[in-house]
């Protein structure tokens, strides 16, 4: 049996991943030439926000080895806090920001509690119930509108004045939010509580007899990553200007899982460039055919039989 | 007689059916080694579960440096100084060998929840990490993965993750399990080494071993003891030649 390489990823992926982060923060620069600068930058946009909720599922996914198919729940409270509080008149970031840190972090704290106990297939089912939970629930808010959703008039605001305005300031506010969570991932993956997180999705009973209390590990790891994909989801709100019961569907905890796959799990820029291609390959696809879902499925099948480590392990080199 | 360090009260376990544990009281005393030995099935692996706190019984009490951690789970056992090894080596196999021993020094520095600091700022664990490295001669193999290692290397290794833990109880399931004659003579020089640092509860089914180290030795069979004392008085106890080692003389 082969076990991957150790902690530092190939150079290869190395330089890509700086490549594509370098690309996310010059594509502005260069929009103005092509045409339909507003759509790409709203597309790019919309891509890092994915990203920053794919970067926390591999947290958990990864690293925890906690294959969570409710993750979109925490997207859609984000979202939810912000349309919630805005349809109240409550718009400053002062105040929707750590409304809707508190909220997924006790979500979070809730669910995982429970979803924790489990292993493998139960911790998919128990994240999966919870998540539609909060699906229907949100579908039930008929003063929130319900199954259509709830649009909302304006961005977020910060001590009353309005921010980020224009696409282009928001789309740096993203790219700021999407390298300051991959860097904040990569230090807690890399710290002495990561280390512990890794090892139990390796060899949890080890762990234990270690004296470490991997339950609660676990549980940190979910709450952390839970918080961070409502930050997404506040992002994702601000950046549609509508939130919908949709964002919490279990398709949703799909696709984000497919994406954290696609790139390569347990590396974090997997997650970045997972997203990136996934998303891309939609749009692009969707333009050509209605029926891109009967191409997208097969590739995605392609990928997970020939490159195990997903698009980057194309590329050698991986995260343990 | 100086309080034992860990006291097992007429411990209970059955297993459907099965009594495995059946009524265990044994006594290990501060500093010594305690051999359990029995054959196949006799239950010497559920007991050190039931002491490492991944089995629970299902009745008796087990004491250890004066608190009952009878009920306590297996993570708060290991607090108190409880280390052990497998049957079936359990290491990290992902991580490399050096990783593998800063787990336990941290678990023995009891730092879960830090967030911040990594391998490269962690100069004071990687120094303890490769100190019990050394110790165990896998200094050399320190960046190998894991899960790249030989199997004698590997029983090294758990051994190691052992030591790292500061322990005041070590429970060694079948440490010489699958290694070669002169693996097992190592193992045995290493253990020797170990003796006087820590009170150790040793399984093995190499009678060579356990002759040479153990202090006193308790014979299991179906889930009871039915002698224990020291290696003289086993080898000559005519209970322990008719149910074990006679067997073994036999075969």
């Amino acid at each position: 049996m082969r076990w991957p390489a150790l902690t530092r990823p190939g150079r290869a992926v190395l330089v890509l991943t700086i490549a594509v982060f370098v690309a996310l923060a010059l594509a502005p620069l260069f929009a103005p030439w092509i045409t339909g600068e507003r759509y790409i930058l709203g597309l790019l946009a919309r891509v890092m926000i994915f990203a920053i909720a794919a970067v926390s599922l591999d947290l958990i996914l990864g690293y925890g080895g906690l294959v969570s198919f409710g993750h979109a729940a925490f997207v859609g409270l984000g979202a939810y806090a912000v349309g919630i509080l805005s349809a109240h008149g409550i718009t400053d970031v002062t105040v929707v920001l750590p409304v809707t840190l508190a909220v997924c972090a006790l979500f979070a704290v809730g669910t995982g509690a429970v979803a924790v106990r489990t292993r493998g297939v139960y911790f998919i089912m128990i994240t999966l119930a919870f998540g539609q939970m909060a699906y229907y629930t949100a579908t039930s808010l008929a003063q929130y509108g319900g199954d259509d959703g709830l649009r909302l008039d304006h961005r977020s605001t910060l001590f009353g004045t309005p921010i980020a305005t224009d696409p282009l300031a928001f789309y740096y506010v993203v790219f700021g939010a999407l390298l300051f969570f991959y860097l904040l991932t990569r230090v807690i993956v890399s710290s002495r509580f990561g280390r512990v997180l890794r090892a139990a999705r390796q060899n949890p009973v080890r762990v234990e007899t270690l004296g470490f209390n991997v339950g609660q590990v676990r549980l940190t790891a979910y709450v952390i990553a839970g918080m961070i994909a409502g930050v997404s989801g506040f992002l994702l709100a601000n950046h549609i200007l509508f939130v919908s019961p949709a964002y919490m569907s279990w398709q949703r905890s799909g696709e984000l899982i497919v994406m954290v796959v696609l790139g390569g799990m347990g590396t974090l820029h997997g997650a970045v460039i997972g997203s990136l291609a996934f998303l891309l390959i939609e749009e692009f696809l969707s333009t050509i055919t209605e029926h891109w879902k009967v191409i997208f499925g097969p590739m995605l099948i392609l990928v997970v039989l020939f490159a195990r480590g997903g698009l980057l392990g194309l590329l050698g080199g991986r995260h343990g | 007689m100086a309080e034992p360090l860990l006291r097992l009260d007429d411990l209970h376990k059955n297993f459907g059916g099965l009594a495995v544990t059946d009524g265990v009281t044994l006594d290990v005393r501060p500093g010594e080694v305690h051999a359990i030995i029995g054959p196949n099935g006799a239950g010497k692996t559920t007991l050190l579960n039931e002491i490492s706190g991944l089995v629970p019984v299902d009745r008796g009490s087990i004491v250890f440096d004066g608190n009952d951690i009878t009920r306590l789970s297996a993570h708060a056992r290991a607090r108190l100084g409880i280390a052990r090894t497998f049957q079936i080596t359990s290491i990290v196999p992902g991580f490399s060998v050096q990783e593998n021993a800063m787990l336990a020094v941290q678990a023995q520095l009891a730092s879960t929840f830090d967030f911040v600091r990594s391998q490269g700022f962690d100069r004071d664990m990687v120094a303890a990490a490769d100190d019990v490295l050394e110790q165990v001669g896998l200094a050399v193999r320190a960046r190998t993965p894991a899960g790249l290692l030989s199997h004698g290397e590997k029983r090294a290794l758990e051994l190691a993750v052992a030591i790292a833990l500061k322990p005041k109880l070590v429970l060694l399931d079948e440490p010489a399990a699958g290694t070669g004659r002169g693996e097992t003579e190592r193992l045995v020089e290493m253990l020797r080494a170990l003796k006087d640092r820590f009170t150790i509860v040793l399984v093995e089914h190499d009678m060579d071993a356990v002759f040479a180290l153990a202090d006193r030795i308790s014979v299991l069979v179906y889930g009871r003891v039915i002698a224990c004392g020291t290696p003289g008085e086993i080898r000559n106890d005519p209970a322990v030649k008719i149910a074990y080692l006679g067997e073994e003389e036999a075969a």
